[in-house]
């Protein structure tokens, strides 16, 4: 028999070994988050899934559900954190979704509309980033990344290359690749890379394809991101359990 | 041809000594630009320039942008005609993937896209921004010279108007996906297929559509034939025209080739390919003002420049496509007597009569069983420069864009519409400034006059700027000390006031 924890006061069963956050999604209970995806190990780095328990901060997507805990998740607070925090995601970077080929497929845009972002709010960095469209099939606008290493893990856990790599500390960390000339051209991505699919923004694209998707039908288009996930984290589940 | 007399009023010979009124920013046309008007003592018009005051930088900023982003990116330099720069790109971009003949269904369901722009502009110029100035007269209450007078004043006229930009946005919308700056052209194609849903929903209401068209042509023949004298003379000159024709020289607006006539109606070049225009167009920068003016190379700058939109399109083609529109056109040329007509304020007519084909050639394309297609891609040797024109609203419009091995946009070329008219507007200004404004007090209606030749152009100075007249405008004139002797100021309110000197 499963034990439980309270989730805004709404009992949640959980599994021995399970998260906050995967016990409350496989409740039914979306937790807002960026850098947490089913098929990957918990990261921890985007902190927009941070919940209350007893008081302290926890990221839920590491966070081990335990009995009778009391989490605080969908409160007024936590969700203006959260809004600030994607609002300076949105100001570190270069976003321009008007011309940006994941518009309606982007987490982060979503992760926004869903938060209730109505502005920036913080100044905008307008930070320098090196593009790099050197490969035949891949393009990489770092203007877009939010350094959530979504392609560093799926790169080295799920496609088994080890192309990407964080280089730099905090404002000046960028996402590096491996190759001899640090170009995407000659490393080993193929646009086929799991790294490419999971990307949550608009950084990592399959050249040419963009915009293909109609509006109407982009991912964000037909139902909001808490529907989205949900439904993912469930299709995963069934596959592995 | 020869110039005009009044192009003199270009520069002055000694602007220090002159008075100095501005119109600034100038209302019911799309952006920010000024007039100046440099005056001597006696009143006289020594100088008269349209400025246009924004940058804007898009040719700079997509350097390094995929080529694929390009048609999306582009068409936010505009919000009134963002399909125009939409369709445009998505021609040169077809060039880079190779594209150089798209599928039937492609093809028209890109057609069915641009008419429903250009009905939608079309609708929205006449009615909601040119229509006080032609029902309630130039100097008229300036209360009552705005589209809230013309619902208050003809009700079923506004209405209409309102009804036929609906349709337009509605046509857009549902190819696009949204009515302001939605996706549709991809590289080599579309990128959606047209459900026979969406075709019944479009069908019901276009033969109203038609219509109600059909009458707006008669509206602004006879607004024009009902003051002929004033009509013809207005802001009128004699000028060169620009325009793309299909290959037997009837009226086109999404593909063709290029076609140059002059003031005469002679040919100066006719079936030029679009990827050619450099060879035959060239553009001149003046320092006074953000936007270049295009000249004919033949012909040189002075006297190479040219008219570009509906006027232009209408004195350039043999014949319209539809019947109903053709029918119009005769009634249209027969002013010219044999020769283009060149009226300034003839460009409301013709702007009407396009109005009408983009009805009915949206009316024939929902007949047209090829529009349910889904072979809607095509891709062949990748390029490395691409080059797209088409006749957006306000006139030829040029997309060209050089890219490198990895697909990054390294040039970029625009020719907007409205830069094709550069010099016929400041042309236009000076006809007005010297016709109307010679030795007289201002008056807000009296500068009116001058705002009302440039909007005939319906100039999209940038993008979409709705102010309605109620856009805050000072106008001061000042003397050859530099004296401030008389001054008016419209408030954000629309409110006009004198103020003591």
């Amino acid at each position: 028999m499963s034990q439980t924890f309270f989730l805004d006061g709404q009992e949640i069963p959980f599994e021995e070994g399970q998260t906050v956050l995967q016990a409350a999604m496989a409740a039914g209970r979306y937790i807002p988050h960026l850098c947490y995806r089913p098929q990957l190990e918990p990261h921890s780095s985007c902190r927009i899934c941070t919940v209350i328990i007893s008081g302290k901060p926890f990221s839920s997507c590491t966070q081990p559900a335990m009995k009778e805990q009391q989490v605080e998740c969908d409160t007024a607070e936590l969700n203006a954190l959260r809004r600030a925090v994607i609002q300076m995601m949105f100001v570190e970077g270069n976003h321009y979704c008007p011309s940006c080929e994941e518009s309606g497929s982007c987490r982060l845009q979503a992760s926004a509309y869903y938060l209730g972002m109505q502005d920036s709010h913080f100044p905008h960095q307008f930070p320098l980033r090196q593009r790099d469209s050197s490969h035949p099939d891949v393009n990489m606008d770092r203007d877009r990344c939010i350094r959530c290493e979504t392609c560093v893990r799926a790169s080295r856990d799920l496609d088994g290359k080890n192309v990407f790599g964080i280089l730099g500390r905090g404002l000046n960390s960028k996402i590096s690749v491996n190759s001899p000339s640090g170009l995407l051209e000659g490393s080993d991505v193929a646009a086929t890379d799991m790294a490419v699919a999971l990307c949550p923004t608009g950084c990592l694209t399959v050249k040419g394809v963009g915009f293909k998707v109609p509006i109407g039908l982009r991912i964000f288009d037909q139902a909001p991101i808490d529907v989205v996930e949900l439904l993912e984290f469930t299709k995963q589940e069934a596959v592995h359990g | 041809m020869s110039p005009s007399a009044r192009l003199q009023l270009e520069t002055a010979s000694h602007p220090e000594a002159l008075k100095r009124i501005v119109i600034e920013p100038l209302t019911r046309v799309e952006g920010h630009g000024k007039v100046t008007l440099l005056m001597d003592e006696d009143d006289h018009v020594r100088q008269a320039r349209l400025h246009i005051v924004e940058f804007r930088g898009f040719e700079k900023f997509i350097q390094g942008r995929p080529y694929w982003e390009v048609p999306v990116l582009v068409q936010r330099l505009c919000g009134i005609c963002p399909v125009s720069h939409h369709l445009a790109a998505a021609k040169a971009v077809d060039m880079l993937v190779g594209a150089r003949q798209l599928t039937p269904t492609a093809d028209k369901l890109r057609r069915l896209l641009h008419y429903g722009q250009i009905l939608q502009s079309h609708a929205l110029h006449f009615f909601h921004l040119s229509s006080p100035d032609l029902l309630f007269g130039f100097d008229a209450d300036v209360a009552t010279r705005n589209i809230i007078g013309v619902i208050a004043a003809h009700p079923d006229l506004a209405v209409q108007g309102v009804k036929l930009r609906k349709y337009g946005q509605e046509v857009i919308r549902v190819l696009s996906g949204k009515r302001i700056h939605g996706v549709f052209a991809i590289p080599g194609g579309v990128n959606k297929a047209f459900s026979r849903e969406d075709r019944e929903y479009l069908a019901k209401d276009i033969d109203q559509v038609v219509a109600w068209s059909r009458g707006a042509v008669e509206i602004a023949r006879s607004l024009y034939v009902g003051k002929l004298e004033t009509s013809e003379s207005f802001g009128a000159f004699r000028s060169n025209f620009l325009s793309l024709t299909t290959p037997k020289g009837d009226f086109e607006l999404y593909d063709g080739a290029l076609r140059a006539r002059d003031d005469k109606g002679q040919t100066i070049f006719d079936q030029v390919d679009c990827a050619h225009y450099l060879r035959y167009l060239h553009e001149e920068v003046k320092s006074w003002s953000y936007m270049k003016f295009p000249f004919i190379v033949s012909l040189g700058n002075d006297e190479g420049w040219y008219r570009v939109g509906p006027l232009a399109r209408i004195n350039n083609a043999e014949r319209m496509p539809t019947p109903l529109a053709e029918e119009a056109r005769k009634v249209f040329m027969a002013m010219g007597k044999g020769e283009p007509v060149h009226a300034t304020l003839a460009y409301h007519w013709a702007r009407m009569i396009e109005l009408l084909y983009a009805a009915e050639a949206i009316q024939g394309l929902l007949s047209d069983a090829d529009i349910f297609g889904t072979d809607l891609m095509v891709k062949g040797e990748p390029a490395l420069e691409g080059i797209g024109v088409i006749e957006a609203p306000r006139g030829t419009l040029f997309h060209h864009y050089k890219v490198d091995e990895t697909g990054a946009i390294v040039k970029a070329n625009l020719i907007v519409s409205t830069t094709n008219n550069n010099t016929a507007m400041n042309t236009a200004v000076r006809e007005v400034a010297a016709q109307y404004l010679d030795g007289k007090k201002l008056t807000e209606g009296l500068l009116n006059h001058i705002e009302v030749a440039i909007r005939a152009y319906d100039p999209c100075l940038s993008c979409a700027t709705h102010a309605l007249g109620k856009m805050p405008l000072q106008v001061e004139l000042i003397d050859a000390d530099g004296q401030v002797v008389d001054r008016l100021v419209k408030g954000a309110d629309g409110e006009l006031s004198g103020e003591a000197v």
